[in-house]
Order: C-alpha cells, then structure tokens, then sequence
C-alpha cells in the first residue's frame, strides 16, 4: 500500500512553491517510494543504536590559528543583491 | 601510433620526463579527442581552456627545470561539476547555480593542482549528483561512449565518460550511494570510493555529509592509485576528515593473491542481477581463486533493506544540506513579495524533479510524527549493516560482488520509474552506509558489447589489499576493450 502524506505541508515545511498538479504527482511517487522505504520498519531493532555517521568522531580540534577568511567581496560577488557589504532580501520587519 | 590521449598515466609521465612531448602536446591531444567525442556524448559542462593552457604551460616549465611534482605532473584531468573551482563555473548540473562561480578550490581540486595535474573541464552529473544516470542534468544528458543510445550510468557520468572518451586521463567523481562506481562499471572504467574521510570534503557541494566521498575514474587500477594518492589526507578545513597517516595503496598491486581471503556476498550473487553480469562475475571469482586466493560465501542479511535505508537517510541529508540554496547568497532568485515566498519560488524555479523529491522525501523523513518510524529506524539498519560488514571482515580480507545489476541501460528507460533508478545502487550502497572503500574494475563485455564491472569492497583504510585484489582482477581478466567512440574514426554528427 502507498503510503499517505500531507504532501501540501511537507512542500510548506521544505520552502518549494508547488502547483496543486504538481503536488499530487509529488504526491503520488513519494508514496509509492514511502512504500518500498517501510521495509526497514520490518527489522527488530529494539537493541540497536542508531548511526549517525560511519567514523566514530566525537569532537575534532585544531591548534587556534588565525588564517585569512575568504574575501568578503569575491563572496558577496555572487549574491543576487547586496547593498554595502550585506545580502539583500525582501523586508521581513514591518517598517517604523 | 598510439594516440597521446590514450596512453596510461604512467605512460604518459615516461614520455614527459623522456622528452617524447610535452604537456602541451598532451592536452593538444585531449582538446582534438574532445572535439569530435563532446559532439556525441556532452561529458563537460565547461571546458576551461585558458587555464588548461596555463598549467600545461607551467608543467612543461618545470618539468624542464628539473622540478617533478609525481605521477599526475602534466596530465590532463577533469572535475565532476559538484566540486568547486575558483573562478570557473560551478553549476552541479542546477539551474539553481547557473552562473555560479566559486570564490575557492576545494581541496581536492587544489591538491590535483598542487601535484602539476591540468584541470581540462567541469563534467556533467545528475543534477547535485542525485541519479544513476547522467539524465537528471539540467544541461541535459551525457550519452555512453560505448553506444551513445545508452546512459553512462550515474551520478558522475559525464567523468565516466570523458575518461572511456579520452578527453581526459582520469577524472574526479563523488560517490554518495554508487555514483563513482556504477558509471566505472558501466563505461569499462575503474572507480574508486575511498574509506569515509580519507579525501576532504571542503569544496564539495554537500548531497548527503555522512555518505559522500570523492574519489577517482581512471582507465587502470595503478592510474586510480596515483589520483586518489594525490588528493587523500587530513585538511584542516574538512572536521570529519581523517587525520591519521594516509594508506599506502599501489604498494602491493603486483602482490598477487595467494592466500588472501575473498569473500562473496551471496544476498547480491542472485535475484535481480542480471545474467550475464553473474556469470561474468562468477568467472572472475574463478580466476581469483586459480590465482591462489580462498574464497568463501559470506551472508549479509541487512543487505535486502539496506537500499531502502539509504532512500531515507540520504534524501533526510539533501533535505538539510539543500536548504542553503534560498535566493540570498548565490545562483538564482525568483522574486517574491517576502522572504519566503522568493524562496519557495526559487527553489521551486531552480531545482528540477529528482533534487524536488528528494528534498521532499528528506523533509517527510525527518518532520516530527515520522522521524522515529522512516529516520530513526533506517538509522539503526544502518548500524546493522555495519555490524554485518564487521562480522565478515572477522573471517575475510575483502568481499566482491557485481557493482551494477545490469550494464548500462537505454536513455529514458528508467526516467519514469524512481524505483527502478534506485534500485540500480543495489550492491554500491551498503558500502556508504558502512564508510568503507570498494572500487569497480571492468571484467567483460556482455552480449550486446557492453561493459561488465566486478566491485572489490574492503574495511575501513583497507585501500592497500582491496586495490592489490583489484589489480589481480583486472590482470586476470586483461579487459584491453576501448569504448567504440574512443577507438574509431568518428565524424561530427
């Protein structure tokens, strides 16, 4: 059985502005893969501790040397929209 | 005479230092291959031909003044287009970078170029590397040279290509479930993915971080071995880099196997592999054990669902890791009237269909309700796949399988059916999930003339025996076959 999502607020949560067409086809596939990804459902697991990452770093140090960061303008560069050495965006903050 | 732009790397370096050409001459050789196989294949995305110039120029320079900087001093190499390079177009195949230009290296790439390499171009890639097929470019596909109707395989079939091409000597991929070593099988090549953390990751665009590694696409075990020696080791700007001493791995490739221990997964010697592939695989088992190697039958049961963990867990990463690519620091913005809706649009406008699903597949996996049932619980398969591993390498020195279930199919065949495409990761997986190395090498040509590539798989910093059991495969199957488009008088279409 294809498994049922609220695919209209996962596309909400994940920022994709999609059709209503769009959705149910995103709909429909994800469902069906869902389907395939249960079979790890199927395992016992109770003892098992779970893997995050396959080495088992838990903390990584380096000597506290100060190196150059990249060039703020060869960065900004490549921005859409700067102004005076900042990322523009739309107004997120209702004006005074 | 042979053409330069087949010649094997160390070939290639004798006639460097002997003064039979230069490294000029050499990329001559690669930019006239290039001009009639681009044609049929579009295995790059950018060819940088100014700065291929100047290295080349360089390489020569001091090469005659006596200054060797090892194997890969003048060769020409290229770079999957998910690695960054200063100053020369990265896209990742996105429309969402389309102009994107990267203000640094990544290690890798500088590292190629410390060791006097040519970078000749950027290759295409399944968009952001999610694929197996080449065909989830945005810049459209990349063809097979060995019969342009078919796929490269994926997700770095435009350096498989290249390679199979000789439009370059090796080539860099990344390998997040298979997309080095599935495109190697697929274009007669041999491919490596290194144990997790022996090649930085800095400068890589991040599909899946606890999965993806970079490693080599060249058209012979030593060649391999020269690449992956140049870019392997600790580098301060990748945490999860490994920082102990890096492996010696062409030390034993002329060491035979006699007595090394090989064993065969037998959950991936059946159902679903095809024919031909199992008994071009099962020939190369023989051959082994002729040579003096013991072989022995090694269940992993996790294997059946590993594929399934790592469509949660992969997707669960690329849902985080994508969430940079907003509008505001780099590529493409679609205006909106706020913020997030001229991020919704963007990402809407910028990703195409297989980077949408997964994003959203990753999004599901993760969002609260689910997390414990899909995540979580294709986290601790993931722990049992290890386990698996662990309790095999307790009796054998490296395992084998076939690397793709099938050689390579027809463009379009899969493009509908996710499953299908998913499923051609089968065999390449469960060494991601595990962070071990594995490496394809070609064995045989099926029916129909295409490659047949066989996987050697081996613990964690066990590159030294697993390419020593690589370089007896490829020995005993003297797989001399050149991709069709490489070795025939090709005309522009």
């Amino acid at each position: 059985m294809p498994v049922e999502i609220d695919i209209a607020k996962v596309a909400a949560l994940a920022r994709i502005a999609l059709s209503d067409e769009e959705l149910a086809a995103y709909g429909a596939q994800l469902g069906v893969i869902l389907e395939h990804a249960e079979r790890v459902q199927a395992l016992p697991t109770d003892d098992v501790e779970p893997t995050s990452h396959p080495l088992p770093l838990v903390n990584a140090f380096r000597p506290d040397e100060v190196w150059p960061s990249l060039d703020r303008d060869d960065v900004l560069s490549q921005a859409p929209d700067t102004v005076d050495g900042y990322y523009r965006v739309p107004q997120i903050l209702d004006g005074p | 005479m042979t053409d330069l732009a087949d010649l094997s790397i160390a070939d290639a370096g004798r006639g460097l230092r002997d003064g039979e050409f230069t490294a000029q001459e050499l990329l001559d050789a690669t930019w006239r291959r290039a001009a009639v196989t681009e044609a049929h294949l579009h295995a790059y995305l950018v060819l940088d031909r100014e700065g291929a110039r100047r290295s080349a120029a360089r390489a020569d320079e001091e090469l005659a003044a006596g200054t060797d900087r090892g194997p890969l001093h003048g060769i020409p190499v290229a770079v999957k287009d998910n690695l960054s390079t200063r100053g020369v177009e990265t896209t990742c195949a996105s429309q969402i970078l389309a102009g994107y230009t990267p203000p640094y290296d990544a290690t890798a790439v500088e590292r190629l170029r410390d060791a006097g390499a040519v970078i000749v171009g950027k290759t295409n890639l399944d968009e952001f590397a999610m694929g197996s097929s080449t065909e989830n470019s945005a810049y459209g596909p990349t063809r097979n040279p060995w019969d342009t109707d078919r796929v490269p395989g994926g997700s770095s079939g435009g350096s498989a290509a290249a390679v199979a091409a000789g439009s370059a000597f090796a080539a860099l991929g990344s390998d997040t479930g298979g997309s080095i070593r599935q495109p190697a099988a697929l274009t007669g090549l041999v491919g490596a993915k290194p144990t997790y953390g022996l090649v930085s990751r800095y400068g890589l665009v991040a599909f899946a971080s606890s999965l993806d590694q970079i490693g080599p696409l060249a058209r012979s075990v030593p060649d391999a071995v020269d690449v992956l020696s140049a870019i392997a080791g600790w580098d301060r700007h990748d945490a999860t880099s490994y920082p102990g001493d890096v492996p010696e791995m062409g030390r034993s490739l002329d060491a035979g196997v006699q007595g090394v221990r090989i064993g065969v997964v037998t959950e991936l010697m059946g159902e679903g592999i095809a024919p031909e592939v199992l008994a071009a695989t099962a020939s190369t088992i023989e051959r082994l054990a002729a040579a003096g190697a013991e072989i022995v039958d090694v269940s992993m049961p996790s294997t059946e669902y590993a594929l399934s963990a790592y469509y949660l867990i992969a997707p669960a990463e690329c849902s985080s890791n994508l969430a940079r690519f907003d509008g505001v620091r780099y590529g493409l913005r679609v205006d909106g009237g706020t913020v997030e809706e001229m991020m919704a649009r963007t990402r809407a406008e910028g990703f195409g269909p297989e980077v949408i699903r997964r994003i959203l597949l990753g999004t599901y996996a993760l969002s609260a309700g689910y997390y414990d049932a899909f995540y979580g619980q294709a986290q601790k398969v993931r722990t049992l796949v290890r386990r698996d591993f662990a309790a095999a390498y307790e009796q054998v020195d490296v395992l084998v399988s076939p690397t793709s279930p099938t050689t390579a199919f027809r463009i379009g065949e899969r493009s509908d059916d996710p499953i299908a495409m998913y499923y051609s990761d089968v065999c390449t997986i469960p060494s991601n999930l595990a962070g071990d190395p594995a490496v394809s090498v070609p064995v045989a040509l099926d029916g129909t003339g295409l490659p047949i590539g066989f996987q050697v798989m081996a613990p964690q910093l066990g590159e030294e025996m697993m390419f020593r059991v690589a370089a007896e495969v490829e020995r005993s199957a003297g797989f001399s076959f050149r991709a069709p488009l490489a070795t025939s008088e090709v005309v522009e279409p």
